[in-house]
């Protein structure tokens, strides 16, 4: 798949295949980690746990950056089910690798990637532009939006 | 890459079948999203195999919206339907939606009952043992001390690990059904010596003898260490599962702890060093009586109206000695007209509930023992119910967040005074 992008990225992030593929689009990002189950409601693809920053925010269609899952062992069967609903992001990032986690993104079959040499959490916000190349271990981040 | 034996490639060819071909085949897939070099062997595991909702068989209605098309498509993230067979492995149906008695009284309709009990029939045809419990450990799946085991429930886990000795990462419904056809799990994490190390330390500076204490202090070590490993000393007495059951459940819905380490009391903790893999390692948190009552406050910081309309016991679902501990506080008592009181237990502890007599003390006083599921779980609770109150931190955390209610947490005490008052006189003493 080929960039539309029209400039150079502003940055870089090299890390670790966890599902392959490539994939652009806008990045969602929080600083605190996502619970699967009674966290999030599947059929709409929001976060809905009480006193997160995500609260009532949708991540369908985008790209999610986040420190990682937490919370009950349905997290992979909760995202599996919003890739049912058509409601799943189209691609992950995450810094810490959990068997939650790593399932989810197996069963969500969006790209996704971690163990990355810049802390992507740190260094991409909330629309974003991305494009993930899992299988060459690459991010590219264009800040602010569609370059 | 991980790395395959040669009968885990004869699986992944087909070798056993199309089934354990897809469950190899996702499985493989999951150990390269690990990293993990290779797979353990495993024959115990739990988890909640092909059960769900109608719309989800609706779904996959052109697969033929059956339970081998949900299995297939859901379960093995296969892209064909295959047929499936008898499972290999040890497999442990984990906590269901309903009871399969009192589910009209949990609002179920007869749609969903007749969805549930088809599901049923399919996981005991396919050699899966129908214990519809949270607590496996309580109904006849006691892992022992270096097993590896794969499943899925945070509270049973984090017991598995912390206080038997076995080994489980927590697992999702997708990796333990795999595991069930093809006995493998990727080996990582708590599978490996260097993982089940601790990694921060708890000072227990106040007693920390009941069920009660046992509880707060888990609440409170899941908020200090997150899904870190702790390792706690200092004035914990009166060990006992049920104990351990409560402790490990709060610890792992406040934070996502998967294993503990109590020093002199849990297996892996013989000594300090042994427990940290070396000198202590991250941070000293100290509870003490200003923690202690902090946790209390965190957890009645969701109610206000002292009017109860229910009560529930049984999270994680209650063993026999807290069933007849209930029995005993409630002989002779009745539940408050204005109240609901629900206790959820295994079909196995509720059969020796049943054979000791408990169930006709709690019928008697106006309680109901419910099996398989939990309020959360089911999201059933009694029609109009504002205020709940409970005995297990964990289902404070959860259940009045899900269902938009106030409650109280406290002792089982405090619980049946309640139930049988209809006020709630909790307190911290």
């Amino acid at each position: 798949m080929a960039t539309t992008a029209t400039r150079k990225p502003d940055l870089v992030i090299r890390g670790r295949k966890v599902v392959g593929g490539v994939v652009e689009g806008e990045a969602l990002a929080t600083q605190q980690t996502i619970s699967g189950w009674g966290g999030v409601n599947p059929m709409k693809g929001e976060v809905i746990e009480s006193r997160h920053e995500l609260r009532g925010v949708s991540f369908a269609g985008k790209i999610l950056v986040f420190p990682g899952a937490k919370g009950s062992s349905g997290w992979s069967a909760v995202f599996h089910t919003s890739r049912l609903a058509g409601m799943s992001p189209i691609g992950m990032l995450f810094t810490i690798t959990t068997t939650k986690a790593a399932l989810g993104a197996v069963v969500l079959r969006v790209p996704s990637m971690t163990d990355f040499d810049i802390d992507p959490v740190e260094h991409i916000e909330t629309g974003d532009w991305l494009r993930i190349d899992a299988d060459a271990g690459e991010v590219q981040v264009w800040k602010g939006g569609r370059p | 890459m991980v790395s395959l034996t040669d009968a885990e490639k004869a699986m992944r060819d087909g070798a056993e079948g199309p089934a354990v071909a897809k469950a190899m085949d996702l499985l493989i897939r999951y150990a390269e999203a690990l990293d993990a070099p290779d797979f353990v062997y495993c024959n115990n595991i739990a988890g909640v195999p092909g059960s769900s909702p109608k719309w989800v068989k609706d779904y996959y209605k052109e697969d033929g919206g059956d339970y081998r098309a949900v299995f297939s498509r859901f379960d093995l993230d296969s892209d064909e339907v295959v047929d499936v067979p008898r499972m290999n492995g040890f497999s442990c149906h984990l906590q269901g939606g309903m009871d399969p008695e009192l589910w009209r009284e949990q609002g179920m309709t007869e749609e969903a009952f007749a969805n549930f009990r088809s599901d049923e029939a399919e996981v005991a045809a396919h050699g899966i043992q129908v214990m519809k419990t949270c607590t496996p450990y309580l109904a006849g799946n006691v892992p022992v001390m270096g097993e590896h085991c794969a499943w899925m429930e945070s509270s049973a886990v984090v017991f598995c690990n912390s206080v038997i000795g076995g080994r489980t990462n927590c697992e999702g419904r997708e990796s333990t059904s795999a595991a069930m056809l093809a006995k493998r799990i990727p080996n990582w994490g708590f599978h490996t010596d260097a993982f089940r190390k601790g990694q921060h330390a708890i000072k227990v500076e106040v007693p920390v003898d009941s069920i009660f204490e046992w509880g707060m202090l888990g609440y409170f070590t899941g908020a200090a260490v997150e899904d870190a490993i702790p390792v706690l000393s200092g004035d914990i007495s009166d060990a006992a599962l049920i104990k351990h059951k409560h402790f490990g459940a709060a610890a792992a819905s406040s934070g996502g702890v998967e294993m503990y380490h109590m020093l002199g009391i849990t297996p892996e903790a013989p000594t300090r060093e042994v427990a940290f893999g070396g000198a202590d390692k991250g941070e000293t948190f100290t509870y003490g009586a200003k923690e202690r009552a902090e946790v209390y406050e965190r957890l009645n910081s969701i109610g206000s109206s002292r009017d109860v309309d229910y009560i529930m016991l049984g999270c994680p679902h209650y063993s026999i000695d807290q069933i007849a501990d209930a029995a005993r506080m409630l002989e002779g008592r009745k539940v408050h007209a204005n109240t609901e009181l629900w206790i959820f237990t295994s079909r196995a502890v509720k059969a020796t509930a049943m054979a000791s007599g408990y169930d006709r003390i709690l019928a008697a006083a106006g309680a109901k023992l419910m099996t398989d599921t939990c309020s959360a779980i089911s999201q059933a609770v009694p029609p109009g119910t504002k205020v709940a109150a409970f005995d297990s931190a964990k289902q404070t955390h959860y259940l009045p967040a899900i269902m938009g209610i106030e409650g109280w947490f406290g002792t089982t005490q405090d619980c049946i005074d309640a139930a049988c008052t209809g006020r709630w006189n909790g307190g911290l003493h």
